[in-house]
């Protein structure tokens, strides 16, 4: 990413052009800074950029007005070539009162731009934002570019003809703003105009008067840049491979690579789900598609989520469950019998910040010891991890995939940063998805029936209940070799429990060689990440490759197991860094497994890492 | 319950399985066990249809001596694997098999909601008012005062009652029998018959740990005295000239409580017994907290009043839901919106 907001190519009124932009829209929880992100986010797409969201919200969902934990924002970088973060520091903040401004003016980058609404900065929003005086009159936003103005008045005026209420006229500034926006990046308006008559169909005096409000915005950037230090930015589309794209979520794209893996699979999917922050889109989402075959449940607590998928995967569909922390925990005790009872399911873990409730709407990667380690017993189970919201529907399908072959819960990780940040995806094509069709077992084999004989994988068979002839029994406690009776022999658990670290094991089989994503083995330095570290660490890595920084970029999808070639790999490396938001996990499961000197590079603030960091990692680590 | 028609009648063998029965000898598990196996031909199921599904605990062995499909779960979570199972295959005749810890402790939240939703099933809950497996603790059904290795004083919290439990939850079939009562399969079969959560509160012996805290009303003799056996349209009636004379139960109209009340020359229309109708839910309430000693215990379906299932209407939904709706998925992701890179456009 370039930080590429400046001055360089101005001539007249023509567009100042820029390579990439990040744009921080920062209000009250109450002010829709998520919306218009969201709009803005749709505006980009549509100009053909490249980009990256991260919506960053306070759990609260109507905190008091004015105050400073009540700020929500939304970032956006934009750009004309490849956008793989959401931008280390903001080029422009909109800030639409004094907390926004208090909460998010220190990230912003030196010379920057704020536009902030001077009709939200009085005495006692200023008093709520903690701010002893005026910022725009003491002379502390001195390194940045201002630009305050009373937007609340001037949105007053643009929706006057309506004859709103104050309050409700008010709700129309985050469009005003939007339409500032909307010219500023030489915009087209149509599309979300289009938005608003068709969410506002109900209702055309909101509508009309949104609309005004988007208008009167655009109107005003047309007219203060002839007179003020408003400037007007064109961005051009980034080079992209051609086909159909549409902007996508993690929390979506999970959902449709979770329907593609029971298509592929040929079952019908089962989702077991309870509400939590940030993993409840899943279940939103998948809700709304009955049609695929998909049953969704929302149970009475995490436990029942996830034992109503397994209950559902022993009748024959696939289960599904998700949840985020605080709910894997609880599920804990039962993937633990879906381990015993060799059931495919697929377990979603959107982590956010911990311990214990900790960030709900933070992000973090502090769960791969529990994704990993954390169930009593040997207990092993397959874990792979998305690196993106688009990487999310090919996890999923991974997952979906790995469960059915191998008769196994398997742990999808993302986070809440993947999981509400949005990024363009190429509408992927389904016929490049080879099937792996689920047979059951319907008949007595030849050799006689054993619920927990294996085949060259070790996988047992799957027999739905309601088949004739092959009765039998499953459960918790150990199982006998091959015929899966209640067995408490020495001899018996040792084996069962080689049996099924050994199946796991063996889904190191189907999974590709760990590939280098940029540089080659053998480089000085690897970066070795996962999840969504993935963009900071790729852009960190491709500026100091520039540089001539003999570095390698190194990002695992299959964590457990991984694939056969890490150990070779890895130890051509003189040195290795692990950047993760935690305080080292992957790290740990590195040294354990490979005995290589794998350095930790950690941030657990709740925010994603900055290219910046990584770079200052990678500088001091060589 | 289902609809099903039986492919062959079954005898109680071909629900026996070749598994060792491990429950300690004399207890009350073998007893509800063979009445279930005795009660499954006469319901006309077939065993590959039929799943028994239980938590943890001596009760929760059970699917393991049944041949039948059968899923020993996880401590408490029974109803919700239960909840799956069904929900993904409607066929199935489902068998909770649970004990007072199992279903009311540790999975107390599972078996409220299982009840609430009237998921169409049968949930046997072995009450023998303490933890067997684990060595005897007092359970959440021990009466006060239950001296166990966790209460050598003595326990101090007041009991559930989980008939009660189960109407405040929503139950629509509520009923009680005893291990070795003869009218047990009598109790399943109508348990069976109905179509939703029937729940079934079975008073098992543990002849280790609690060895006949049933007696009062469970022994033999006086039995008639002690125990109340609830029959739709028939007067409340027990005892006979053996126990002290016939007594009915009666409605104390200033009070709005129950009485028993002294039958005599078999005139129990003027000793005003109330005649039980199980669709009467008020009744049901004052049955299942009717205090024993003063009164009998309340045997037999105490309330049977079936609603639409959870599993019928989660299935009616997901129909008219996709009514009309070709599943796409290449359309659904190509939705929304979209724009086009032209070929052409410099790749990066």
């Amino acid at each position: 990413m370039a930080t590429a907001f400046k001055d360089e190519h101005t001539s007249g009124h023509t567009p100042v052009q820029s390579d990439a932009v990040v744009v921080r829209f920062a209000g009250d929880s109450g002010d829709g800074m998520q919306l218009t992100g969201g709009q803005f986010t749709l505006s980009s797409a549509l100009a053909g950029n490249d980009f990256a969201t991260f919506p960053d919200f306070p759990a609260e969902i109507r905190a008091p007005i004015g105050t400073l934990f009540g700020v929500s924002a939304f970032q956006i970088n934009f750009g004309s070539s490849a956008i793989d973060t959401a931008g280390d520091q903001p080029d422009v903040l909109i800030a639409m009162n004094p907390a926004a401004l208090k909460t998010n003016v220190g990230s912003l980058r030196e010379g920057g731009l704020i536009i902030a609404d001077t009709g939200e900065f009085n005495q006692r929003n200023l008093d709520k934002a903690k701010y002893s005086s005026n910022p725009f009159e003491d002379g502390s936003l001195a390194k940045w570019q201002v630009l305050a103005f009373d937007i609340s008045a001037l949105t007053l005026e643009a929706v006057k003809p309506f004859g709103m209420g104050n309050k409700d006229a008010l709700r129309c500034k985050n469009m005003w703003t939007l339409g500032l926006a909307l010219w500023m990046f030489d915009r087209d308006r149509q599309p979300i105009i289009d938005w608003l008559n068709a969410k506002f169909a109900k209702n055309q005096v909101l509508a009309d008067a949104n609309i005004a409000a988007l208008n009167a915005g655009h109107a005003y950037g047309e007219t203060a840049e002839l007179a003020g230090p408003l400037k007007q930015y064109h961005v051009d589309a980034a080079p992209a491979p051609a086909g159909l794209y549409r902007t996508v979520t993690g929390a979506e794209s999970i959902s449709y690579g979770l329907v593609a893996g029971a298509q592929l699979a040929g079952l019908k999917m089962f989702f077991g789900g309870y509400p939590i922050t940030p993993a409840s889109a899943i279940l939103h989402h998948l809700s709304r598609l009955k049609e695929y075959g998909i049953t969704t449940f929302q149970a009475e607590d995490e436990i029942a989520a996830i034992c109503s998928a397994i209950g559902a995967s022993y009748a024959g569909q696939l289960g599904v469950t998700s949840s985020s922390g605080p709910g894997i925990a609880l599920k804990g005790e039962a993937m633990g019998l879906a381990i015993m009872t060799e059931l495919p399911l697929v377990i979603v873990n959107s982590q956010r910040g911990g311990p214990s409730t900790g960030l709900p709407t933070k992000t973090e990667q502090s769960d791969l010891y529990q994704a990993v380690y954390g169930r009593n017993g040997d207990a092993p189970m397959p874990v792979i991890a998305a690196r993106s919201p688009v990487d999310c529907f090919d996890c999923a399908v991974e997952a979906v995939r790995i469960a059915v072959e191998y008769m196994t819960p398997v742990m999808l990780l993302t986070d809440g940063y993947i999981a509400n940040a949005a990024e363009p995806w190429l509408v992927p094509d389904l016929a490049e998805y080879k099937p792996f069709p689920v047979e059951f077992l319907e008949s007595v084999p030849e050799d006689g029936f054993k619920p927990y004989a294996r085949d060259h994988k070790l996988k047992r068979p799957w027999v739905k209940p309601g088949t004739p002839g092959l009765l039998h029994r499953i459960g918790g406690i150990e199982k006998e070799v091959d015929t899966g009776h209640i067995n408490y022999a020495p001899a018996n658990h040792q084996a069962m429990t080689d049996i099924r670290s050994a199946k796991v094991n063996n889904v190191a089989d189907s999974i590709p060689d760990q590939i280098v994503e940029q540089g080659a083995s053998g480089a000085k330095l690897a970066v070795v990440g996962w999840g969504s570290t993935y963009g900071p660490i790729k852009q960190a890595v491709r500026r100091k490759r520039a540089e001539g920084v003999d570095v390698a970029h190194v990002h695992i999808r299959h964590i457990w197991p991984m694939p056969k070639n890490m150990a070779e790999l890895l130890k051509s490396f003189d040195k290795v860094i692990v950047p993760e938001m935690n305080t080292g996990q992957l790290k740990t499961i590195l040294r354990d497994q490979f005995l290589v000197d794998a350095k930790p590079v950690n941030k657990v603030s709740g925010q994603p890492f900055t290219i910046a960091e990584i770079e200052a990692a990678i500088e001091s680590a060589l | 319950m289902n609809d099903m028609t039986p492919v062959k009648a079954t005898t109680p063998k071909d629900w026996e399985t070749d598994q060792e029965v491990r429950w300690c000898p004399g207890c009350g598990d073998y007893a509800i066990l063979k009445a279930v196996q005795r009660t499954m031909p006469e319901i006309g199921g077939t065993p590959e249809n039929t799943v028994f599904i239980s938590g943890i605990g001596c009760s929760s062995r059970f699917p393991y001596y049944m041949e039948t499909y059968g899923f020993h779960t996880i401590h408490g979570r029974a109803p919700a694997v239960a909840t799956g199972v069904k929900l993904a295959n409607p066929d199935l005749d489902v068998w909770i098999i649970t004990g007072d810890g199992d279903a009311l402790s540790i999975g107390g939240n599972h078996t409220m909601h299982l009840l609430r939703r009237n998921l169409d099933c049968q949930i046997m809950l072995f009450n023998n008012e303490i933890y067997g497996l684990t060595k005897g603790q007092y359970s959440p059904t021990s009466r006060v005062g239950t001296n166990s290795p966790s209460t050598p004083y003595g326990s101090v919290d007041r009991p559930a009652t989980p008939c009660a439990f189960a109407l405040g939850s929503g139950a629509r079939f509520v009923a009680r029998g005893f291990d070795v009562s003869k009218n047990l399969p009598e109790v399943l079969k109508a348990a069976h018959a109905h179509r939703g959560a029937a729940f079934i509160e079975i008073f098992q012996n543990c002849i280790v740990y609690n060895k006949d805290v049933f007696e009062d009303f469970a022994a033999p003799k006086g039995a008639d005295g002690h125990q109340l056996w609830l029959r739709n349209g028939e007067p409340m009636l027990f005892g006979s000239d053996k126990s002290g004379g016939t007594k009915g139960i009666a409605l104390d109209r200033v009070g709005l409580t129950l009485k028993v009340v002294d039958v005599v020359d078999g005139d129990w229309q003027s000793a005003g017994v109330i005649v039980h109708d199980v669709t009467n839910r008020s009744l049901a309430h004052m049955l299942v907290e009717m205090p024993f000693g003063e009164f009998p215990m309340a045997l037999g379906v105490l309330y049977d009043d079936p609603r639409p299932t959870f599993n019928d209407a989660v299935i009616a939904q997901n129909e008219t839901a996709s009514a009309g709706k070709t599943p796409d998925l290449g359309k659904l992701l190509a939705k929304g919106q979209t724009w086009t890179v032209e070929e052409g456009h410099p790749e990066t």
